[in-house]
């Protein structure tokens, strides 16, 4: 085991030289990290944004904008940018790209030109959406509902095309994914043994290559509504705006799970390693994974439970979302049996894993608030919201992602992080996270509605508090991609299996060869068959 | 159709090096174009829901407005559009079994009718900027003010137009298969791209043969 | 011991009060009953959860429990542990549904008051025909029925202690009842994005007593100022907004006497003119009213600079034609408001900047 983890070797990052043999690679572990950085760059940029909404609402009044118009540029572009630039590929692109081929044994995906494509069709859509922001900034929210979308005089068509344009990128990533998992798993690798992070990213694939087309074709309706006029959402011209938000919110609901369900994956393989036990449950994480996918398709409606829609619709969105409740509830009780009687480490990344437990908990809990017709109607549009949706998308997808994160970079930088820094960002994350998004929770319920770049005085200290929070959270992330890119430069060599675990991955040397595997591994046992000898290694740092 | 669990000797040749066989590159690139496939439907299910929208609250007014509409020309693109499907699937069993000159031939002939289909399509839609049945805003035919009747334009040109765009795409993927099928690129080894280009044309027939009877004989 | 736990009890729950807001009708009490119901299920299962979790990271950790126990799972707790909450999620549904029914079906011979939305105020049109901006004047244990839909864009209408809202929709009607028990001021928010001044398009409802609604109808004007303020911040008149936003102002009603100047002030809201305009001299997107009127002021008129007296026609074509003459150091951002404000309007906004030395 020893010699084969060296970096010394010929690896992924020195096949070839030359930023052209970067900018034409067909290897998926450098289109990962490609989008990697690319999203972290797009993650700062909507993070400023942030930070500058939550230094506007420190008091009442408007204080740092020149004009509510800034606020609302602010707010859109701040979700815009996290939901299609950050939230949406994160893990899939990011982290998938990566580990899913080598989690198969696989030596690339089904079709690395494709992949390619995919990255450039983001790269070119993200940059016509980010133009905007120099030429009159877009004020609609990141919903775009209609009529206001189709009356602002600011540049939405354009940044409605960037976003259409995206989603042909996580179309492309969806569909190589499903015919890489159909096709290239390694010998014995049945469905029953495959990791649970790949069951995700697989469950993954399908939401996006059914839901995104859908947004597709809502966005482009309503950049023709834009320019020509076809009425169809504008009751001008005797359209429907409530049919604008059937047919955003069909993608959108889904979409969400796009950002959760990888997130899941990667919490269900960080889990099991750290705590040197099997998962607890794998067929019922599985078959939730899958659950929660197809509900996802049916419940659009319970974001429009004010929008005028019938009372029958309300019954029937409420009671299909509850359904959601019981998969989710599934996988975490699953999560922690996980641990029980395990032999826990708690290094950077289970830490994470813990912190995604904790505010993943919060996060869904309050969304059965929202769940119910009644409660919600007082909730709906107001902080609340904006409270539960960062729970589950910062807290869940974020926390996940960086649990990922610390896990695999030393698979493919081939070197180790300062553990003291990473442990202290974590820390600081989840702090200033809770102290950002929870007053949130009674802002809304004392009645604070969203997208308000002012608010009565009443509401000033738990406003205060949430953006405090937000400096602590800034900083944290900060830490966190120092500390990477200072590992990146001076890490010491981290060997081919720093954790001791037994998915596929780590079978190969750290950074991998462009091949990804010396020999083609053989399956023989699931993936966290932990027991034995196998289970007393791992990390003992 | 290709006989693709057969033996591996059957489709020899050279692959890209992840497939451990070229029959499985072959089998993972129609899967490929199934999955597009399916995130098509799903693409053009949108504008049969607000087709579905219209037809269902505004029934009275679908059936004024769809008397704007030429049967005649929507029929016999129809019957163009079918016909183009046999000699695609002339030119893919030909690719299976390497005959040039009937690859060519019959890539051709489904050019044609292609192109054939959208010049019917320029004097439908010629007819109509003409005549100022035009979508949402832009409509303006005084020989028909009921109301929401340019939401049915709109359904109308938004559904067709994008469909004629994906004939167009077709055209020109076509014109890429004759120049590789001219230069022998086909045979019993390999026939991927015009087995899954076949794959693209029929979706794209079948798409036309819901869309025209839904917008043209509505009753 | 007992004396403990009830002072403990009493503090829990006035803190527990201080997180909602009042509930000033009948329904809202009920509103607070499954929401309540909803956090202590909530907290069991968080504290159940993460309880777990805390204590295992102790118990397990690798130095406490060296050899883990290969465990692949358990039916029966599977079994249990998908069936109870799924239970649960539907008591709290059905529970939830029979609350939001009587939500949405008020009783028939409610009192129907016709609301627009537009950007950005709220006009509340009465069956007798009076038409008031932003304060919706209701009796109180009486049931109001709202009609609603909105001129322009999308809107909602939010009432926080009623536990009332819905969206305000452009092309149709949408409606809400509710009985006030709690006379005084109730906040009113728009709460779906709407543009500019969207957090700037406040409202009330003010609940009358008997007598005060008798007068009201009659046609007495009544001073919102002296009824009780929102109960849920008692501390605070809860219709105002800080500095740079525009204030969302009360009109009277039919028979009150308001002066010109008064009108045009509430018309410089509802406009949205406060956006860019303000009335204390501090500088905006636009100049301050404060203090213009008969002073000389230097403007770009065709590319050239010239120096002009501030006065009607000045003001006039400013509101109309804004782009004729720019106030130098200023963008020639205001938009027009030719034929969309009467002669009456167009009067008073003049004298309102007029009032203002």
């Amino acid at each position: 085991m020893a010699h084969a983890q060296s970096g010394h070797g010929s690896n992924y990052l020195n096949h070839s030289h030359g930023l052209k043999s970067w900018l034409t690679t067909l290897d998926h572990k450098r289109i990962g990290l490609m989008y990697f950085v690319t999203i972290m760059v797009m993650f700062l940029v909507g993070g400023v944004f942030a930070l500058l909404v939550r230094w506007e609402l420190f008091s009442p009044g408007l204080q740092y904008f020149s004009s509510p118009d800034k606020y609302n540029q602010a707010f859109t572009y701040h979700g815009a940018i996290m939901v299609f630039m950050v939230v949406i590929p994160l893990i899939p692109a990011a982290i998938g790209n990566c580990v899913l081929p080598m989690q198969l044994g696989a030596k690339d995906v089904a079709f690395p030109r494709w992949n390619l494509v995919s990255f450039y069709v983001y790269i070119f859509g993200a940059t016509l959406a980010a133009a905007t922001l120099f030429v009159n900034k877009v004020d609609t929210g990141w919903t775009f509902y209609a009529p206001y979308s189709i009356r602002t005089g600011t540049s939405a068509t354009m940044v409605l095309l960037g976003a259409f344009i995206m989603g042909f990128s996580s179309i492309l990533t969806g569909l190589n994914f499903i015919v890489t998992v159909h096709k290239l798993r390694a010998p014995g690798l049945t469905w029953d043994r495959l990791p649970l992070f790949i069951w995700a990213v697989y469950a993954t694939s399908i939401i996006q290559v059914l839901a995104t087309p859908v947004l597709a074709i809502t966005l482009m309706l309503l950049v023709l509504e834009r320019t020509i006029g076809i009425g169809i959402f504008d009751p001008k011209l005797g359209g429907d705006p409530v049919l604008f938000q059937h047919f955003f919110w069909f993608y959108s609901h889904p979409a969400v799970y796009i950002m959760v369900l990888p997130a899941m994956g990667v919490i269900s393989d960080v889990i099991p390693a750290f705590s040197r036990k099997p998962v607890f449950g794998y067929k019922a994480i599985a078959a939730a994974t899958f659950g929660i996918a197809l509900v996802a398709f049916i419940v659009w409606g319970h974001h429009m439970f004010v929008s005028g829609q019938s009372e029958f619709a309300n019954f029937v969105f409420s009671f299909l979302t509850m359904l959601v409740a019981v998969p989710t509830g599934v996988k975490v009780f699953s999560w922690i049996a996980t641990m029980y009687k395990g032999s826990l480490r708690m290094n950077t990344p289970m830490l994470y894993a813990f912190g995604f437990l904790f505010v993943f908990t919060i996060g869904g809990l309050t969304g059965v608030f929202l769940a119910v017709v009644s409660t919600d109607v007082h909730l709906t549009a107001t902080y609340f919201v904006v409270a539960h949706f960062h729970y589950v998308m910062v807290g869940g997808t974020l926390l996940a992602f960086l649990a990922g994160l610390h896990y695999w970079f030393p698979k493919f930088s081939g070197k180790m992080y300062s553990e003291g820094p990473a442990k202290l960002a974590a820390w600081l994350i989840m702090i200033g996270f809770n102290v950002t998004f929870f007053p949130q929770f009674i802002l809304g319920v004392l009645g604070m509605p969203r997208r308000y770049a002012d608010y009565l005085p009443q509401f000033t200290e738990l406003n205060r508090v949430s953006t405090a929070g937000s400096w602590f959270l800034g900083v944290g992330f900060v830490i966190v991609l120092v500390n990477i890119i200072n590992a990146v430069r001076n890490g010491k060599p981290a060997g081919a299996n720093p954790w001791g675990s037994l998915t596929l991955e780590w079978m190969a040397p750290s950074p991998p060869p462009h091949e990804n595997f010396l020999e083609t591994p053989v399956v023989t046992e699931g993936p966290y068959e932990y027991r034995g000898e196998k289970a007393l290694m791992g990390s003992n740092a | 159709m290709a006989n693709s669990t057969g033996s591996v000797s059957h489709l020899d040749r050279h692959h890209a090096h992840h497939f451990e066989s070229a029959v499985a590159e072959f089998e993972a690139c129609k899967q490929g174009m199934w999955i597009f496939l399916v995130t098509e439907v799903l693409f053009f299910a949108g504008m049969f829901m607000a087709y579905a929208v219209l037809r269902v609250f505004y029934p009275d007014m679908m059936k004024a407005a769809h008397q704007l509409l030429d049967w005649k020309k929507g029929a016999l693109n129809t019957v163009i559009l079918i016909t183009s499907s046999l000699t695609m699937a002339l030119a893919v069993s030909a690719s299976q079994r390497g005959e040039k000159e009937k690859i060519v031939r019959n890539l051709w002939l489904t050019f044609l009718c292609a192109g054939g289909f959208m010049v019917v399509k320029y004097f439908e839609y010629s007819h109509k900027i003409h005549e100022h049945i035009l979508p949402g805003a832009l409509y303006n035919y005084e020989h028909l003010t009921m109301a929401k009747v340019p939401l049915f334009l709109s359904v109308y040109f938004v559904m067709t137009g994008i469909h004629g765009l994906h004939v167009l795409i077709g055209m020109g993927i076509i014109l890429w298969l004759i120049r590789r099928a001219s230069r022998n690129e086909f045979g019993p080894n390999y026939f991927t791209p015009v087995e899954i280009t076949g794959l693209y044309w029929h979706f794209v027939d079948l798409v036309w043969i819901y869309l025209f009877p839904l917008l043209y004989l509505v009753s | 011991m007992t004396k403990l736990l009830l002072c403990l009890m009493l503090i829990g729950l006035n803190a527990r009060a201080a997180t909602v807001p009042v509930a000033a009708t009948d329904l809202a009490h009920r509103w607070d009953a499954i929401y309540w119901f909803l956090v202590y299920l909530s907290l069991v299962f968080f504290v159940g959860i993460v309880g777990a979790m805390v204590w295992f990271a102790f118990r397990y950790s690798k130095e406490r429990n060296k050899k883990p126990k290969y465990i692949h799972g358990h039916t029966g707790l599977e079994i249990i542990w998908t069936v109870i909450p799924t239970i649960l999620l539907f008591v709290c549904f059905g529970w939830g549904w029979a609350v939001y029914q009587d939500m949405i079906h008020g009783p028939s011979d409610a009192m129907e008051v016709r609301v627009i939305g537009k950007q950005w105020s709220w006009q509340f049109i009465y069956k007798n025909g009076t038409s008031v901006s932003n304060d919706l004047y209701v009796p109180v244990n009486k049931p109001v029925k709202l009609i609603m839909s909105s001129e322009d864009v999308l809107h909602a209408f939010f009432i926080p202690n009623f536990r009332v809202k819905s969206d305000v929709v452009p092309g149709m009607y949408t409606s809400v009842w509710f009985e006030a028990k709690v006379p005084g001021i109730h906040q009113v928010f728009c709460t779906e994005y709407c543009g500019t001044v969207h957090s700037g398009m406040l409202g009330r409802v003010v609940v009358l007593s008997e007598e005060q609604w008798k007068d009201w109808l009659a046609g007495k004007k009544i001073d919102v100022d002296s009824l009780p303020a929102d109960p849920t911040f008692p501390g605070y008149r809860a219709n105002r907004l800080g500095e740079g936003m525009p204030e969302a102002q009360a009109a009277a009603g039919k028979g009150g006497q308001v002066s010109l100047a008064d009108k045009g002030k509430a018309l410089t809201a509802a406009k949205a003119c406060t956006a860019c305009h303000s009335s204390d001299g501090s500088k905006l997107v636009g100049p301050s009213y404060k203090g213009i009127y008969g002073t000389d002021v230097k403007v770009v008129e065709n590319g050239q600079t010239k120096t002009v007296k501030i006065d009607d026609n000045y003001l006039r074509e400013s509101i109309e034609n804004p782009l004729a003459k720019v106030v130098e150091g200023y963008p020639p951002s205001m938009p027009a408001f030719k034929g969309q404000l009467s002669e009456e309007e167009i009067a008073s906004i003049i004298e309102y900047i007029k009032s203002l030395k």
